[in-house]
Order: C-alpha cells, then structure tokens, then sequence
C-alpha cells in the first residue's frame, strides 16, 4: 500500500483553495514589491538637492547672460535689450516652431517672447539634440553664423541654431525649441527657477 | 475501480502550453528535472516540526539577496560615508527603514533558522551513511555563512562593526609565525580602515554569496541523490511497492511537501514582520546600541561582544587562559570547536540513526551538548564577571570556570563519541514509519 | 524524545533570559533610571520639544542625519519649520547642522559634542530622561558642572536657567553588602524660572523629540506591522486550509 491514496479528491475544493492561496500569494508578492520599487525613487536628499534656486537679478546688465545650476542642468537667464525683444516678431520664416507649439515650457511662456516679462528670458541651457550646451551669440549678422543671424544661440556639437527666445530654426539636428523651466518672479529684483506657485 | 496505479505524476498539459512545454524539452531537460527532484521526488511522509528549516533557510537566504542588492543602491562603501548612508537609507530613501530592517532581522533569523536545521540533523542522524558528504557541504555553508556574516557586520562603520573586527582581526594576529603578517594582509593597512571596508564590501555583497549559491546547489543535489532522512532514521529505500515501484513510506514532494512548506513560509514570515515591525532590534541583540555611534578608532565601547549567534565560540575563546604569552590556544579551541562538526560522519559509531531509538548514554551526551551550547552562548554575551569570583580556586570569576567545564562538556560529545555509540544499548528500528 | 523535550523548555527560558539582561550598552548599573513618558503620537509634545533641541541643544550639538523638512510628520508646515526652527539656514531641505565651529568647541569642552540623531537609539530614552534632570553644581569639575548618571561628563549643564541649580548632598547611611554607603540625593538649591512640573514636561517634550528622531520610521513601522500580521494571519489560514486538504491523500 503506497501512502497517497487518491480517494478523497475533491477537485473543485482543491481548485478553489489554489486559487484563494494564489490571491494571498499574489497580495504578499505586491507587498513585497511595492517597497522595494518605490525604494528606488527620488530619495529625500534627492528632492532636497533638486529644490529650486533664488536668483537676484539687480547685477545682471542688459544684455549678459549668466549661467544657474538647477537640478544638475545649466539654465540661463538673460536681459534682453528692447532691440533684441524687437527682433523677436520678425524670425518667423526661419524658425521650425514658431509659436512654440511641440516644445516645453509652462503656460506662461507660450508666447513670442517665451517669458513671463519680455526683458527677463529663463531657458534650460540644454540642445534638444543630444544634450550639450549651447553658446551665447547675441552678435547680429556674425562672419561665421551668416548675414541672416538675427542673434541667439549656437550649439557647437552638431550646429543646430536658436534664436533670442530659444526656439529651433529650420532644418536643425535639434528637433524642438529649447525647454522653459517653471519659474516665478519673487518680486522686481529676484526670480525663483523650480517653483511658480502653481504646483509641480 | 482504477488499475495499475500509476505514479502520480501530473497530467501531460495539452494545447499551446503543452506545445510550447515540448519545444522547450527537446532543448532543456525542464520536465525531466520537475520529475526528479519536485513531481516524483518522493520524500518520507513523517516529516516533523523540525524538517521546516531547509525550505525556511533557503527562502531566507533569496530574501538577504534581494534586500541586500536594494541596499548596495544607496550604501556607500566608504569610511567616510558608511555610517552616514545608512542613516540616509532609514531616512531619506522611500521604505529604506523597511529593507534595512528586513536585511539586519533576516541575518539573525537566518542563524536561528540554520542552527534549528543542524539540530535536527543531529538528532536524526541526516549525517550518517549515505549523507556524509550533505553533511560536509552542510558544514561548508555554515563557515560561509559565518564570514559573510563578520563581513556584513563591519559595513555599518558603527562602534561594534569596528571594534568587533578588530578583535576578531586579531585573533588571526595570534596566529603563530604568520599571525602579523596575515593580519596586515587581511586588513589591507595596519589598521582597520578604508582599505578594509572596501574589501569587506566586495566578499559580502558578491564573493560569498556566489560560494553560498553554489554550496546550496551542491547541497540539494547531494540530498536529492540519496533522498531525504526521517525523524525514525529508517531507510524508506528499503521498502518499495512493487505496484508503483515508489517507496511504501514516500509522498511526492510537490505537492505534499510543497504545500506543507508554505504553511511553515507564513507561520515564520508572521514571526519575522513581528520582529521587523515591532522590535527590529530586538533588546539590542539584533541591532546594537553601540553601532550607532560612528566608529570612532580612538575610543573602544566599554563592552565588546560579537553578535549574539557568534557567542558560543566566543565563550569558548576567552575560557581558554594565554598559553606562552600567546592568544592562539584560545583560537585554535575556537576554530576546533567549529571544524569538528565537519568529522561528525565518521565519529558517530552507532547502529541507528534517529535520537527516538539510541540509547541513554547518548542521549545524555546530546542533551548535554546542546545545554552547554545555549549557556556558553549566554556567557558570550555578558561580562565575565557576571557571575563574581570564587576565591577558593585563586579568584577567578565563576563564569569563566563554568565556560571552561562547558566546552571540555562540548568536545566530549564529539571526541568520546566513538566509544559511548558503540557501547550504547540502541532499541530495534521499526519497519516502517511512525505516521 | 525527553531529550527534545529538555531542550525545548530550555531554549525559550534561556532566550527570556537573554532578553531580560539584554538593555542598551551604556544602562548604568548603579543608577535607578527614570520612566521617559514617550509618546510619539502626542504631535504637541513633539512639536514643542524640537523647538527644545533646537534652541537648547543645537547651540552646540548636530543631528546631521536629520532634515529640517522630514518635520512636516509631526504636523508643522514647511512655513512654521521655516520661521520657527531654521536659524542657521534657509533651505528646507538641509539637515539640522549646529553653528557651533568645531575647532572652537574642542577648545571650550576639550571634545566635540557628539551628534545626537540617534543618541536615544544608543542611550534609550530613560537614560537621557534622567540624565537631563541629574546634573549638580561640583566646583571640583572643570566645567563646574557635574551628573548622576554620567559620572564626569565634560558636558556643562545648559538648562540650569530652567531648572534652576541642583547640589548632591548626603542624607544619610544605609547598609549595602556589609558596610556603610552613604544615600545622595538631589535637591534644587536655586530656583530657575521653572518649578520642577514644569522642567520635567519641558525635559519630557525633548525626551519626546528626540526618540522620534532617532526613528522617525517608527510610527509608520508600528502601524504597517499591524496591517501585515493580519494580512499574514488570513494566509495562514489560507494555507493551512490548503494543505489539509491535500494532506489527507496521504495515509
């Protein structure tokens, strides 16, 4: 005589309790899991070093770039002279996107000038190419970028151009004008890159 | 009624599951392998209590894995940054309390676990012919598992990581002729340091797991070619049904074994989440006090002691007096104490197997080691001193005396073996078993 | 079977045993410590008693594994943490990081004083309760300060504006292992701008504070441990249920 004797096989009971087991099984599994893959969020120290960035503005000249760190990326925020806000309306032919209508940027920024005050232009520093940083070339008609430079940004990896308010010209590597952070004017002397006030 | 019984192996699968279960037998012996070792694997039908540890060590060990590789995510191996990156993980990392916890219980429980499994090997003489060399690789995993242990231990950079290394670092100094050098060369500098915890990482996180993973594999494999032991210690080899040709005491272990194990996965994870959710240190047992405070090489704690599943040895160690101005008898007292489980096999000289049907000299012979095992244990924890002096034998301190009595009570279980299992009256082994 | 049996009394005794002995490394064996009320759901008690650590303590003690804006779990706005908490930085997401230099506090107090993140984890909450109320005026220290608990501790006693000033003095003789010891107690001998009720809530506040933040897990840990063992108690029945049923193939 073997020791399995196979004579009060209930097979529906015994399918019913693989399944409940399986249930409980499957809950423990998710426990399990759940913490372990949100473990591998943004930790705090993360959130905390990701925190936005003041910037006083009262020693920016008209005209002058300067560079801010934020969240690992180099942003810009240049004064823009009346001239160079003027020559914003008039790029449109050579542009890709001219109203910004693929590109990212807050609300605010869907504009010509892409900013929330024309004189004030804050823009993620990064070629929507592949990553790199473009330069700052405000000079107008320069011997190697054309007679036709109307002034913008130049990315010396693959060549791709953007004008005053960052956005992509035709035919570019670049696919998209460059990105807008959200940001907030803390009041007439100071901005804040990260943050506007109106949530993440 | 039915005919020939046959062996009670699952039903072919039909359909595209079945198809797909084909193609991949022709390249890779999956059905083959279910048969031997889950679906016709046939174990005996009287497992007890004590057969739960095997599977429980094994889920144990995949759970210090996983939890281990979610810690190396956010751990830094650095003197400088050890301490504080734990600290980060309880804190600032999203459930990173909850890992830790697991990882730092799930090293406890895994000694707890393992040394239950060796009792019941021991009782039930699952290391006598043909198992001695399950045995052996039993023994192996059990030294591994004590270096990855001490490995573990130093990457909190706590006050007891540190200092704990260092005593134990040590006793390879006490080595003699070597002993300096090969402390030197184990530290990576002359003193514990940076050097030391970079390696300690790397044998933790990656060497001696590899040499675990492989050790379980061989292990299993060794119990799977000769079949498993019961707690009677008869051979259910020796009485097959002819109809079936399976042992008459066997059940296949999937899914008899299978299922039984899951209860026994519950009851232990329901004690495990009461540790980590409840008291994760445990009295200061499973988490130290002192390792929280940053290692500091300037200031030794007032107590060192190894964590609680080293204290036996450690017991043994500091009973044994400097001989020669030198620590090494104590070492090597220590170290013997460890290795001579790995001759157990060829010592034990008795007719049966299992505890149930030995007679009374070896039982009290086991009974005795096991109490000496729990209360040098408990000596290895407190000061030696615990216990005062006895002023009649030159004021020693009594716990030291009683440390010393115990281990020579500990040895003797092994080295007069020989002699009392050949002179003990065992009682006759059933036929079959007791169900 | 005695033989298990024996072992299986022994085992849980001797773990009972072990537990019993088992405190924190640094209990002291002579002092009678006092209960620390700890609650850490009174968010009140906690909130008051970080306002404590960081205008008392974090004039000369770090707790840099401890961020200023994990806070908002005991019930303060990042606002409040902000104008109430943080003076000697403006960045929420900073770890509370004392303005004392170390090079200046070696010179004072001989040491650094040491972080205190976790000094309820090292010292247990008891400790530190007592320790805080023990410390006595002792001309013959350096620092002129000296504690019950903490023999010598190199630490002067910065809340004695609170408590008001405290002498050890002897009491009387008791007998103990077959000679004469003498009894020490405390007693307030300058009143602080505290009476006793009051710098004892005052200490039990901070107490509060800082076992919170030496685990500011724990009362998460507590309550999803709960929700886990009945979670684990429905499987067991589960698969208890499971197995039995497979269980009586087997004869």
């Amino acid at each position: 005589m073997s020791a399995i004797v196979l004579d009060q096989v209930d097979p529906q009971k015994r399918r019913l309790l693989i399944a409940v087991t399986s249930v409980v099984g499957a809950g423990a599994a998710a426990a399990v899991a759940i913490p372990l893959a949100t473990s591998m969020k943004p930790s705090a120290r993360a959130i905390a070093a990701g925190a936005s960035v003041p910037v006083p503005l009262a020693t920016i000249e008209p005209g002058q770039q300067i560079v801010i760190e934020f969240r690992g990326a180099p942003h810009w925020i240049i004064r823009r002279t009346p001239e160079m806000v003027m020559q914003l309306g008039k790029n449109d032919a050579l542009l890709a996107d001219p109203k910004s209508e693929s590109s990212k940027q807050p609300a605010y920024a869907k504009n010509v000038s892409r900013a929330i005050k024309e004189e004030w232009f804050v823009v993620k520093g990064v070629c929507t190419h592949l990553g790199c940083s473009p330069t700052y070339r405000k000079d107008i008609g320069a011997a190697d970028l054309g007679a036709e430079w109307p002034g913008g940004f130049f990315c010396p990896c693959h060549q791709s151009k953007f004008d005053l308010a960052g956005r992509v010209f035709k035919g570019m590597p670049a696919p998209l004008n460059l990105a807008v952070p959200q940001y907030m004017f803390a009041d007439d002397k100071n901005l804040v890159i990260g943050e506007d006030g109106k949530g993440a | 009624m039915a005919s020939i019984p046959k062996p009670l192996s699952a039903p072919p699968l039909g359909g595209l599951p079945g198809k797909l279960l084909g193609w991949v037998d022709d390249r890779f012996p999956l059905s083959t392998l279910y048969k031997e070792h889950l679906g016709e694997y046939y174990a005996p039908k009287n497992f007890n209590l004590w057969y739960y540890f095997g599977s429980l060590a094994l889920l144990i060990l995949v759970m210090q894995i996983v939890t281990g590789i979610f810690l190396t995510m956010n751990y830094k191996p650095d003197a400088k940054f050890a301490f504080a990156s734990v600290e980060y993980i309880m804190r600032d990392v999203s459930a990173g309390w909850l890992i830790r916890y697991m990882h730092s219980t799930g090293a406890s429980m895994f000694f707890v676990v393992v040394y239950l499994h060796m009792m019941r090997g021991l009782m039930y003489g699952s290391y006598k012919k043909p198992r001695e060399l399950l045995w052996v690789f039993g023994c192996m995993i059990y030294l591994a598992l004590m270096a990855e242990a001490f490995f573990g231990y130093l990457l909190p950079w706590g006050q007891m990581s540190y200092w704990g290394a260092q005593v134990i670092i040590n006793l390879f100094g006490a080595i003699p002729f070597i002993g300096e050098d090969l402390a030197v060369w184990i530290r990576g500098d002359y003193n514990i340091g940076d050097a030391t915890l970079n390696r300690f990482f790397a044998f933790h996180v990656i060497a001696i797991p590899m040499v675990l993973l492989g050790l379980v594999a061989a292990h299993l494999t060794a119990l799977h070619e000769v079949g498993s032991n019961n707690p009677d210690g008869i051979d259910i080899k020796k009485n097959i049904d002819p109809k079936d040709g399976k042992p008459r005491d066997g059940i296949p272990f999937h899914p008899y074994y299978t299922v039984k194990d899951l209860v026994g996965v519950v009851v232990f994870l329901a004690v495990f989440t009461a540790i980590i959710f409840f008291a994760p240190e445990m009295g200061g047992y499973f988490l130290e006090a002192a390792n929280f405070i940053p290692a500091d090489p300037l200031k030794t704690p007032a107590h060192i002691a190894p964590v609680w599943y080293f204290t036996p040895f450690y017991a043994m160690l500091r009973a044994v007096p400097s001989m020669f101005s030198s620590q090494f008898p104590g070492v090597a007292v220590m170290g013997g104490a460890t290795l001579i489980l790995f001759t157990l096999p060829w010592l034990d000289r008795g007719k049966v197997r299992s505890v149930r049907y030995r007679g009374p000299i070896y039982k009290a012979f086991l009974t005795a080691f096991v109490i000496s095992f729990l209360i040098l244990g408990y000596l290895g924890v407190v000061p030696t001193t615990v216990w005062g002096q006895l002023s009649l034998l030159g004021g020693v301190d009594t716990a030291t005396l009683v440390a010393r009595v115990l281990t020579v009570v500990y040895f003797s279980f092994f080295i007069l073996m020989p002699w009392y299992t050949k002179i003990d009256k065992e009682k006759a082994e059933p036929l079959q078993v007791t169900f | 079977m005695k033989s298990i049996i024996k072992t299986l009394i022994a085992v849980p005794a001797l773990v009972l045993c072990l537990l019993s002995g088992g405190t924190a490394v640094f209990a002291s064996e002579e002092v009678a410590l006092d209960t620390a009320p700890i609650n850490l759901k009174d968010q009140a008690s906690l909130q008051r008693g970080a306002k404590n650590f960081v205008n008392y303590c974090m004039n000369c003690h770090n707790a840099s594994f401890m961020r200023y804006s994990h806070l908002t779990q005991i019930g303060l706005t990042e606002d409040e943490i902000k104008s109430n908490l943080m003076f000697s930085t403006d960045k929420i997401g900073d770890t509370m990081v004392s303005a004392l230099d170390p090079k200046d506090a070696k010179e004072w107090f001989g040491a650094l004083p040491p972080d205190l993140t976790l000094v309820a984890r090292v010292r247990g909450s008891d400790w530190i309760y007592t320790y805080l109320r023990s410390f006595y005026r002792d001309d013959t220290s350096p620092s002129g300060w000296n504690n019950v608990v903490f023999k010598n501790v190199s630490m002067p006693n910065p809340l004695h504006d609170l408590q008001g000033t405290q002498v050890l003095t002897k009491t009387g003789e008791k007998e103990e292992h077959g000679h004469m010891t003498p009894i020490m107690k405390l007693s307030v001998d300058r009143a602080g701008t505290m009476n006793q009720m009051e710098y004892d809530l005052f200490i039990k506040d901070l107490v509060n504070y800082l076992t919170y933040m030496g685990e500011p897990a724990r009362p998460a840990r507590t309550q999803v441990g709960v929700i886990v063992l009945l979670f684990l108690v429905i499987a067991f029945f589960a698969t208890l249920w499971l197995k039995n049923e497979y269980w009586k193939d087997v004869k």
